[in-house]
């Protein structure tokens, strides 16, 4: 199968999404500019131009608005912010409008909108750069929420998004731009709430979305010299989620670590260990462990960073803890940055 | 004056129809099956009226909470309002919505709102879904002297400005954003629409308990925005008798006094129409009578309907949620 970058496979399946829909804009600021958005809105720009790849100013809840009001029209736009934690200027037209719509307005469709957020991670952007925040957009019934692993899934997720009646929020993480991996050349959409099995394994389950599916199958590769077999599940999305892989995964295992790129505190960790005591009880041989980042924001110095974020050393530890396997994890792996010149 | 007879009649008509059925709803409301804040419009309902009688019905409108006068004046269904306000299937949102938010896509009524200043966001965006599609629609968007307060007025006046959009700014001033007066709010030495003209868009202030004004003034506005020239801002002067929410007086609470609600009261938008009307022979009073009698009716029937209607089904309750 031919391969593409993460990146490669969002414009894919922008460009291959307005071909068969004339529905469909995409608008942020600087989509049309040189970049085009790490390259992912290049190819639709030049493919379609101003008319349907639009610029904007600086105005995150109202152009959200605007979107929704587009949409409740017919059409589908897809706005991009080239960091997610502006969409928190965006919170009350998402949550209070769009998410809502459907219900609120016993609507016979909702408002397709496709929000996609990028998830800034190393190089020192701190603490307003590099949240991910897929829990608290996943708290909201009438959202879906995703945040896809692979190059596949980031095209197919988003074929989805761009076919379904449902507010969709997309969080990218940046750090799995340069990932490259086979992708189908027809857009099939991979429906919400079907999760996959990264790799199989019979010891432990590791959950882990976005980046930390790829940083738990590193840490599965680091297991498996120690005789660990983990299991690794990427649910794709948050809102809904695929609770049945996870729970029979469990079953299979009786170990559950899950792993992600945002606190614990009321996080997506949370929900899945909480979904495991409540109804996957019965096959724990042993107490759920969460792997997140610290409870405070995000540093910007090096060393603080790299002791911020989650690696496949802290996931392997955390295996290996509630396995009562004693293990050195001094091995030191490549940060998954680590080819990363910046500046963003 | 200008307007035909017919048209004219109309007005005071679709205002009268509002008044009926907003003051039979307040009567009712004590009686706690109405359970859903509720925000009176009367007072104001020359602003819904003259502004919907300058649309065409497929031009679209949204609102905020006070939204009834708009939602009815845009042709919204007056059973579809009376059920959501009763909670009933039959309500305009299956009893999802309640009072703050009525629409009717079919008639143009896209959505009303609680969240201040919310859908003058969205109505900018499906003035902006016209005009990428070509289309002569047009988009108003109703709220009050607080929502221009709000950020996301000023994000969408300019983004309305920069891509020259069609769509028609109402704001009823009423002075009052819940109980604070606007000089506590904004600055008193230059009203809301000289400020707003700073973003480079058409405005002007009216009278919003004169009808006939304030339909003279949308129909240009409107004739504006239709014709690709952008986006238009009207400013109209009115007040809200009853309180905030809730079917009651509010004067003895401290925040206003008697006489200004009652100066305000004796400017009542319909008694000024209807002494216009019988003095310049475009009606009767007794057509009036005839009409107050045929609306109350219309009410009561309505109010009857929605109140042998069924409940929403528990069962039902996540329905509609993707």
């Amino acid at each position: 199968m031919r391969r593409l970058k993460y990146w490669q496979a969002i414009s894919e399946a922008l460009v291959q999404s307005m071909e068969a829909d004339p529905d469909i804009f995409i608008a942020g600021i600087g989509v049309d500019d040189f970049k085009g958005v790490f390259g992912t809105t290049r190819a639709a720009f030049e493919r379609f131009g101003r008319e349907r790849v639009i610029d904007i100013p600086n105005c995150e809840n109202a152009f959200t608005g605007i979107a929704i009001g587009a949409a409740a029209m017919g059409k589908r736009p897809v706005v991009v912010h080239p960091r997610n934690d502006f969409m928190f200027l965006a919170l009350d037209q998402i949550i209070n409008l769009a998410a809502k719509w459907k219900y609120m307005y016993a609507a016979k469709k909702g408002v397709p909108v496709v929000f996609r957020g990028i998830v800034g991670r190393g190089w020192g952007q701190g603490a307003t750069h590099s949240q991910s925040l897929q829990a608290l957009f996943a708290h909201f019934p009438g959202l879906y929420v995703a945040a896809p692993a692979s190059p596949a899934d980031a095209k197919g997720l988003l074929c989805a998004a761009l076919r379904g009646d449902t507010p969709v929020i997309m969080l990218e993480n940046r750090a799995l731009y340069e990932l490259e991996d086979d992708v189908p050349e027809a857009a099939i959409p991979i429906p919400f709430g079907k999760g996959r099995i990264v790799r199989e394994g019979t010891d432990v389950t590791i959950v882990g979305a976005s980046l930390m599916a790829y940083e738990a199958v590193r840490a599965a590769d680091l297991l498996a010299e120690h005789g660990v077999s983990a299991e690794v599940i990427d649910p794709r999305s948050m809102r809904p989620l695929d609770e049945e892989i996870i729970l029979k995964s469990l079953r299979r295992t009786g170990h559950l670590v899950v792993a992600d790129t945002s606190w614990a505190m009321c996080g997506f960790a949370s929900e899945v260990a909480a979904l495991a005591a409540e109804k996957g009880h019965a096959w724990l041989r042993a107490p759920v462990r969460r792997v997140t980042p610290p409870d405070c924001p995000a540093p910007v110095s090096k060393p603080l960073e790299d002791a911020f974020h989650p690696t496949p050393l802290t996931i392997m530890q955390a295996c290996l803890d509630i396995l009562e396997l004693e293990a050195s994890v001094s091995k030191v792996m490549a940060d998954v940055q680590a080819q990363f010149p910046g500046p963003y | 004056m200008g307007l035909s007879n017919e048209l004219t009649r109309e007005l005071l008509r679709g205002m009268t129809r509002i008044r009926c059925a907003e003051e039979t709803l307040a009567d009712l409301y004590a009686e706690q099956e109405m359970r859903t804040p509720t925000h009176f419009s009367i007072g104001q309902e020359a602003v819904a009226v003259g502004v919907g009688a300058a649309l065409a019905r497929d031009d679209v409108i949204y609102s905020g909470h006070r939204c009834h006068a708009h939602y009815l004046a845009k042709g919204g269904d007056l059973l579809a309002m009376v059920g959501e306000l009763y909670g009933r299937e039959i309500g305009a949102a299956r009893g999802r919505g309640g009072s703050v938010h009525l629409n009717q896509p079919g008639v143009g009524v896209i959505a009303s709102s609680a969240i201040l200043g919310q859908t003058i966001a969205t109505a900018v965006g499906s003035a902006f879904a016209f005009d990428m599609d070509g289309l002569s629609r047009i988009a108003v968007s109703f709220f009050g002297d607080g929502a221009v307060e709000e950020g996301v007025f000023h994000e969408s006046v300019n983004f309305a400005v920069v891509r020259r959009l069609p769509v028609l700014f109402v704001c009823e001033n009423n002075l009052y954003s819940t109980h604070t007066p606007l000089e506590v709010r904004q600055p008193t030495d230059r009203p809301i629409y000289q400020r707003v003209g700073a973003y480079g868009l058409p405005t002007e202030e009216v009278d919003g308990n004169d009808v006939i004004a304030v339909h003279q003034l949308a129909a240009k506005a409107v004739a504006h925005c239709r014709s690709g020239k952008g986006p238009y801002f009207m400013e109209c002067l009115t007040y809200r008798w009853r309180e905030h929410v809730g079917p009651l007086f509010d004067y003895d609470h401290g925040y206003r006094s008697k006489e200004e609600v009652e100066q305000w009261m004796a400017r009542d938008p319909i008694k000024r129409l209807s002494e216009f009307c019988v003095l310049h022979s475009i009606c009767t009073r007794d057509e009036l009578q005839v009409w107050k009698d045929e609306l109350q009716q219309e009410v009561n029937d309505a109010v009857a309907v929605a109140r042998r209607s069924p409940f929403p089904s528990v069962e039902h309750i996540l329905e509609g949620t993707h």
